[in-house]
């Protein structure tokens, strides 16, 4: 019973004995449930190889995603540019979640805008809401840019965004020179990762596709940085500081650093930093592009050959201490700035610290899931680590991710475990889990259940879950962190060696039975 | 390399887009144009006559098939026939069920991605399905797309209500972008006058008649055997009524937003040329029985 002066939170007040008697009561009168045997059996019969097989020739359903869809890429992506009003044509549902998508992740208050469509859009076409939306939100938000991009239902009825925006401009809605670049982005195709990839390339085509006259590749002796699909907010700082360091001028394009992390000083404010429109507009004077995630970012990269003309280095995603050396390296090479020592002397400290821990990692099963470019960071840190990585379910996978992946696995002797399974989705992941137990599964909060369901199976078939990734809606502040470069080495390194022996203290922390290797020192 | 024109088919269901699509498209490559063609219609009819096949592979089959559209190669559904000409269809789903205009939207993003558009070609024609019933088969009007368009039409009325109902429709896309009526091409029913009434329909709108196609066996014969006229029998008379269709299409600087008619002005000139019957409203809502009185 809840009183006021002992108030219990969720757990462990439902588990006092009236609430138990009150579910299982219900469980039995109303709920018509089978028995606990059969549940047993069937969970049972769900941890077998023979489901699995099953489970592998599942052809129409997902079961747990590890994507989430087009525009809420498209969103994040509109964040990063200056005073940008992201706005989502389409319905207010899907708009909702992916503000609270965001606000559970970044702990932070969202702006998106929805322009609800509803059953007499659906079937009148769209423009009319495209048109007071922009009226409405060109008027009320005091906004420099406005980015629009699109939900399944804008896309199936085949709305044309480009004339409704043009539209809007010649029948007054809004000004004729305001900025709207748009980009469509349907949810049945990619993910979120294609849906950042398709709004990137919406808002620089914008702004330098008809005004490429008199620009040269080289002349504002800058590099630009495009992080693509990036929640990690350490790791925008984390690259400004080595670029810095290596004394480099760079534009971020695309920078919702600040927006996302705003000081909680008593004034809301619904824009933060961000790229501005004349960066963007000077970005093709650079000396060349730089695509952090360079297999997800196919379109983008396609337009910034072909328009700006940049010469985009062949990169991956700067995890790990080869890689980053490899973007460091390449930024040297382009801007003729060398690396500086205390670059070399960070790099050291993150080698000593990975020669300090292998012995705990060496050898552990890891399994994983995310997006494509992080997962390849993530296996190549844990072969240098020496980690052996076994099953990596990468539900937006593409062809090229398949073929980096083969090439980084087969590079290493620690690789020879690790099988890919493109298109798979966590409850493929769940099965195996089951039935070729790994030590750890790296991923998304979404990983717990793997973590609860074979633990049910019994305490030596639990697979603790490494929060790494995207969405990470059950810990605190972990969104802060940095996954790139050296200084995101330390954070993995810290995270898979801690994950490691915390595991150990739990195991080993039993009086007169096994705390003989519950140690003072590990 | 010349600038590559894309042009849009449309017009009533059943008067002749597809044949007289292929024919013209069959003369363009005659003459040593690069052409290809997009069949936007869940059908999938407007290339068989270019591949001699009884229906190509489309976008939208192959996609189910291999699970997504993402699992294509271009290879798979690019196919090329008659002189070199590139085909395509769409596809989408049976009568009744799913959407066809997503699958119109999809089959051309699918195309622009993977570079079905290459630098070598003159023409791409569009052949849409015959009314433009949701925003999907607008999609090859869109900005960037199709710029010109031409509507076949014939004397029929039902076929002069469909033409200028699209044209209502191009007014939509043209004061936005660049889209224009480029034309209407007669295909004859041999109906009496017809060539002056299209004319007088053209000139209404504010267009032209871009040419009249005549009424002509051979087209059948040609159609029974999955051959354009311009492949099954060159020296045909029809085969230079394409021929000449074509070369008007090549030279074509007529572009405009059409003016399309008010219901009562094209009755006005239905009436005018006998095709419908003043309307006499005493007989309105009469049954034969009443009308015997």
């Amino acid at each position: 019973m809840q009183t006021v002066e002992d108030t219990k939170p969720c757990f462990p007040l439902f588990n006092e004995p009236e609430y138990r008697d009150l579910i299982t009561n219900k469980r039995e009168q109303f709920e018509e449930t089978v028995s606990k045997e059969k549940i047993a059996e069937t969970f049972a019969w769900t941890t077998t190889q023979e489901y699995q097989d099953l489970n592998f020739k599942r052809e129409a359903l997902t079961i747990n995603p590890a994507k989430v869809c087009q525009p809420l890429g498209g969103a994040l992506c509109g964040m990063g540019f200056e005073k940008t009003m992201v706005y989502i044509h389409g319905s207010q549902g899907c708009v909702a979640y992916f503000r609270t998508y965001f606000n559970r992740h970044f702990k932070e208050p969202i702006a998106f805008i929805a322009d609800s469509m509803t059953e007499d859009a659906a079937v009148f076409g769209g423009q009319k809401n495209v048109h007071e939306g922009l009226q409405n939100a060109t008027k009320l938000y005091d906004a420099k840019m406005i980015a629009v991009c699109t939900t399944c239902i804008a896309e199936v009825i085949g709305d044309d965004l480009g004339a409704f925006i043009g539209n809007a401009r010649k029948e007054g809605h809004v000004e004729k020179d305001f900025p709207i670049p748009y980009a469509n982005t349907p949810s049945f195709v990619g993910s979120h990762v294609t849906g950042w990839d398709n709004m990137f390339e919406g808002i620089v085509s914008y702004f330098t596709q008809a005004t490429m006259d008199g620009k040269v590749v080289g002349s504002n002796k800058k590099i630009n940085i495009v992080p693509g699909f990036e929640t990690y907010l350490g790791n925008y700082r984390v690259i400004k500081r080595m670029l810095k360091e290596m004394d480099v001028d760079f534009t971020f394009l695309c920078d919702p650093e600040e927006v996302l992390d705003t000081p909680a000083n008593g004034e809301y404010q619904m824009y933060a930093g961000g790229t501005t429109i004349d960066e963007v507009k000077d970005a093709p004077n650079a000396y060349t592009t730089f695509m952090l995630q360079p297999t997800t970012l196919e379109k983008s990269k396609k337009f910034v050959e072909t328009t700006w003309n940049h010469e985009v280095p062949k990169i991956n995603i700067p995890m790990g201490v080869e890689w980053t050396d490899e973007f460091l390296m390449k930024v040297s090479e382009v801007t003729g700035k060398p690396i500086p020592e205390s670059l070399l002397k960070e790099r050291g400290r993150l080698v000593d610290m990975m020669t300090d821990s292998h012995a705990w990692l060496h050898g552990k099963k890891m399994a994983m899931f995310g997006d494509p470019d992080f997962l390849l960071g993530l296996t190549k840190v844990m072969l240098e680590l020496g980690i052996e990585p076994t099953h990596i379910v990468c539900n937006n996978s593409n062809k090229r991710w398949e073929k980096a992946m083969k090439k980084l696995l087969e590079s290493s002797p620690y690789g020879v475990h690790a099988k890919l399974y493109p298109g798979c989705d966590l409850w493929h992941m769940r099965s195996l889990c089951f039935t070729d137990k790994p030590d750890f599964i790296v991923g998304s909060t979404y990983g717990k259940t793997i973590q609860r369901d074979t633990l049910y199976k019994g305490p030596d078939f639990e697979v603790p879950l490494i929060r790494l990734g995207f969405p990470i809606f059950d810990r605190h502040h972990l969104h802060r962190m940095t996954t790139l470069g050296y200084e995101g080495g330390m954070y993995l390194v810290t995270t898979l060696t801690n994950a490691v022996l915390e595991r150990l203290d739990e195991k080993t922390k039993f009086m007169n039975d096994t705390d003989y290797n519950y140690d003072i020192v590990r | 390399m010349s600038k590559l024109r894309q042009c849009a088919i449309y017009g009533k269901g059943g008067i002749g887009k597809s044949t007289t699509t292929q024919n013209l498209v069959a003369a363009l490559a005659e003459a040593g144009k690069k052409v290809m063609i997009v069949g936007c219609d869940p059908k999938a009819d407007s290339t068989r006559l270019i591949l001699h096949a009884k229906m190509q592979n489309t976008v939208m089959q192959l996609a189910a098939d291999a699970g997504s559209v993402e699992d294509l190669e271009l290879e798979d559904v690019l196919q090329v026939g008659f002189k070199g000409i590139k085909c395509a269809e769409s596809g989408g789903p049976e009568p009744g069920v799913g959407c066809a205009g997503r699958g119109v939207i999809t089959a051309i993003n699918f195309l622009e991605e993977e570079g079905a558009y290459s630098d070598d070609l003159d023409f791409v024609f569009y052949d849409v399905l015959g009314d433009v019933v949701c925003g999907g088969f607008a999609m090859p009007i869109r900005e960037g797309k199709a710029q010109e368009i031409y509507i076949v039409v014939s004397g029929e009325m039902m076929a002069m209500y469909a033409a200028n109902n699209i044209s209502k429709g191009i007014v939509k896309y043209a004061n936005s972008g660049g889209v224009r009526l480029a034309g209407l091409i007669c295909n004859s029913r041999k109906t009496d006058r017809e060539d002056e009434l299209i004319e007088a329909l053209a000139a209404k709108i504010g267009t032209q008649m871009i040419h009249f196609v005549p009424r002509d066996n051979v087209v059948q014969h040609a159609e029974i055997r999955r051959m354009t006229v311009i492949e099954y029998d060159p020296t045909a008379k029809q085969a230079d009524e394409y021929r000449e269709l074509a070369r008007k299409i090549v030279e074509n600087k007529k572009f405009v937003i059409p003016n399309p008619l008010e219901m009562e002005e094209l009755e006005e000139l239905l009436m005018e040329f006998g095709i419908m019957e003043v309307e006499d409203e005493k007989i309105v809502g009469k049954t034969a029985a009443e009308l015997a009185v």
